[in-house]
């Protein structure tokens, strides 16, 4: 099993979240978060006074698959949620060592 | 209810002279009762107008403090507002009106005292209109110059030491000061003109909030390397209707200060008033509007709902002399004025939380001067030494006050509870309880 984590722009959601289950995907985790990569920070005015944004929001999706269908995954959510512009995101791929469903207490793959 | 009833019949039955029979015919006509009557409405609408103000007031502030200083924002708010209405009654508004009710050289220092009940027609005071309606409005225009401190000096200033200079502010300060002019005092008597207050409420409040911010200083990390970092307030839906209702507020605060409705004179002067007003506000947020897209790029709304305010400050020394495009005008002044004040005080590391100072005293300082364009019988000599005076009597007791606090108890939350916020800190209760700190 393999655990895909990526950061997309938030107002790609939706779209990733409906590309993803058109390819099967039956559950992810969504969290909103603030980062900077290579997009880096940039910077506001408030009443007059300029200020760095160092942190853009963005927003964090985990999703758990078989091993066997994690490159397909990532490529579903590296063509959806990509404008081309700078700050498009990342997409990381690690190992799950087990997974477990909590009502029926079924394991691995059958838990996912 | 049975007084209620009899009073009201009888008030139906001045209103009536035809019912009034042979045997009433020491009774007063609607002619002689009527303009007491409406000048008395006037001051109790206008009254409850202003009133109306403290909300607004609490609304902008609490939208533009950050979530941590919310309460304690609320909590002055409306303990100011009581503080006042209290102090005016004990010594306020017979030390403002000396003149009307006690005579220059009857001891001052008297609480204000009403009418007895069901006042007879004989026994009032037919040209003006009743004590009690006149005090009523009165006392809403000292609680609005103390909530003007109150945003200026927000998120880091003690609660307890603030009510004090609240106190001192409205049963000293202002009656002293305002009766310079209102209670028919040495302005009044140079020729000096302020209609509903642009120095005599408006900058006064200003003077005091720049006196207490230069004292208390700026909000932890304000100012750090030479730059200014800006502390975003909570919630501009709040600040919002909090512009909207000092703006409906403003009607009764420049309408009512006609203080007079009983003739086709006056009432049409009250209605010039209000489209006047409504035309200041106006053309100072549009000012705003596009000077920040022009200036930043990006509208910036707290800079609009400043430059609202700014336009209604200005036209409050002069909201009937003007034709529509002159009040147009003189409020679009007052609005580019705070855009470009409100950086200038940061500049001078001036740390004013919701842009008091630029909306209230420099907009007020230009309302009193533009009272020279439409009304001939003001002098700009004249206006400039009231404005002088009012600055540097408010400007030099509100800072003594504000000394004797900071040696007395101090001014200041400390270190911590002003990074933890004062809500929890100073409060123990929060405005956002399910939200996390911002």
């Amino acid at each position: 099993m393999k655990l895909i984590i990526a950061t997309i722009k938030p107002f790609k959601l939706e779209e990733v979240r409906e590309a993803l289950t058109e390819a099967g995907v039956r559950g992810m985790m969504v969290t909103e978060i603030k980062g900077f990569g290579s997009q880096s920070g940039h910077t506001e005015i408030y009443r007059g006074a300029e200020y760095a944004v160092n942190f853009v929001p963005k927003v964090k999706i985990e999703i758990v698959v078989a091993a066997s269908q994690a490159d397909q995954i990532v490529e579903v959510i590296s063509k959806t949620a990509q404008t081309g512009k700078i700050g498009d995101g990342k997409i990381f791929v690690l190992d799950v060592q087990q997974a477990v469903r909590v009502r029926t207490g079924e394991t691995n793959e059958d838990a996912l | 209810m049975k007084l209620l009833n009899t009073s009201m019949a009888a008030g139906a039955l001045a209103l009536l002279p035809s019912l009034a029979l042979a045997q009433d015919a020491a009774a007063p006509g609607f002619d002689e009762i009527g303009p007491y009557i409406m000048t008395t409405l006037l001051f109790l609408v206008g009254g409850f107008l202003v009133f109306w103000m403290a909300a607004g007031f609490a609304m902008l502030e609490a939208g533009l403090v950050r979530s941590k200083n919310v309460t304690m924002q609320l909590t002055k708010n409306i303990a100011l507002f009581s503080i006042a209405a209290i102090m005016y009654w004990l010594v306020g508004f017979n030390l403002m009106y000396p003149g009307d009710f006690n005579g220059y050289f009857a001891p001052n220092f008297v609480p204000t005292v009403l009418e007895p009940v069901g006042l007879a027609a004989a026994d009032a005071s037919l040209d003006y209109a009743s004590v009690a309606s006149d005090f009523f409005f009165q006392l809403m225009f000292v609680a609005a110059t103390a909530s003007i401190v109150s945003g200026a000096l927000a998120e880091r200033i003690k609660l307890w030491p603030f009510l004090i200079f609240v106190v001192v502010l409205t049963g000293i300060m202002y009656p002293i000061s305002g009766s310079w002019q209102w209670g028919g005092g040495f302005l009044s008597e140079m020729g000096f003109s302020d209609f509903a207050g642009s120095t005599i409420v408006h900058s006064v409040g200003g003077w005091a909030a720049l006196a207490g911010a230069l004292i208390l200083g700026p909000r932890l990390g304000k100012y750090k390397d030479g730059k200014v970092n800006p502390m975003p307030g909570s919630n501009l839906a709040l600040a919002t209707l909090g512009t909207f209702i000092l703006w409906l507020g403003w009607f009764g605060f420049n309408g009512g200060s006609q203080l007079a409705a009983g003739t086709v004179g006056d009432i049409t002067d009250v209605g010039r008033i209000f489209a006047n007003t409504n035309m200041a506000a106006a053309s100072g947020a549009v000012a705003a509007l596009i000077l920040t897209q022009v200036l930043y790029q990006k509208v910036d709304l707290t800079m609009v709902l400043n430059g609202c305010l700014a336009g209604l400050v200005s036209i409050t020394a002069e909201p009937l002399a003007p034709s529509l495009f002159g009040s147009l005008w003189i409020g679009a002044i007052g609005g580019v004025i705070v855009v470009f004040t409100i950086p200038l005080l940061d500049r001078l590391k001036i740390d004013d939380v919701v842009g008091a100072i630029p909306v209230h005293l420099f907009a007020g300082i230009w309302g009193t001067i533009a009272v020279v364009f439409y009304n001939s019988d003001a002098s700009l000599v004249t206006q400039l030494t009231g404005i002088v005076a009012y600055g540097v009597f408010t400007f030099v007791f509100a800072g003594i006050v504000w000394f004797v606090l900071k040696a007395a108890m101090g001014i200041r939350v400390s270190e911590e509870a002003e990074i933890t916020g004062l809500d929890t800190s100073e409060l123990g209760m929060e405005a956002y309880p399910d939200f996390s700190k911002g």
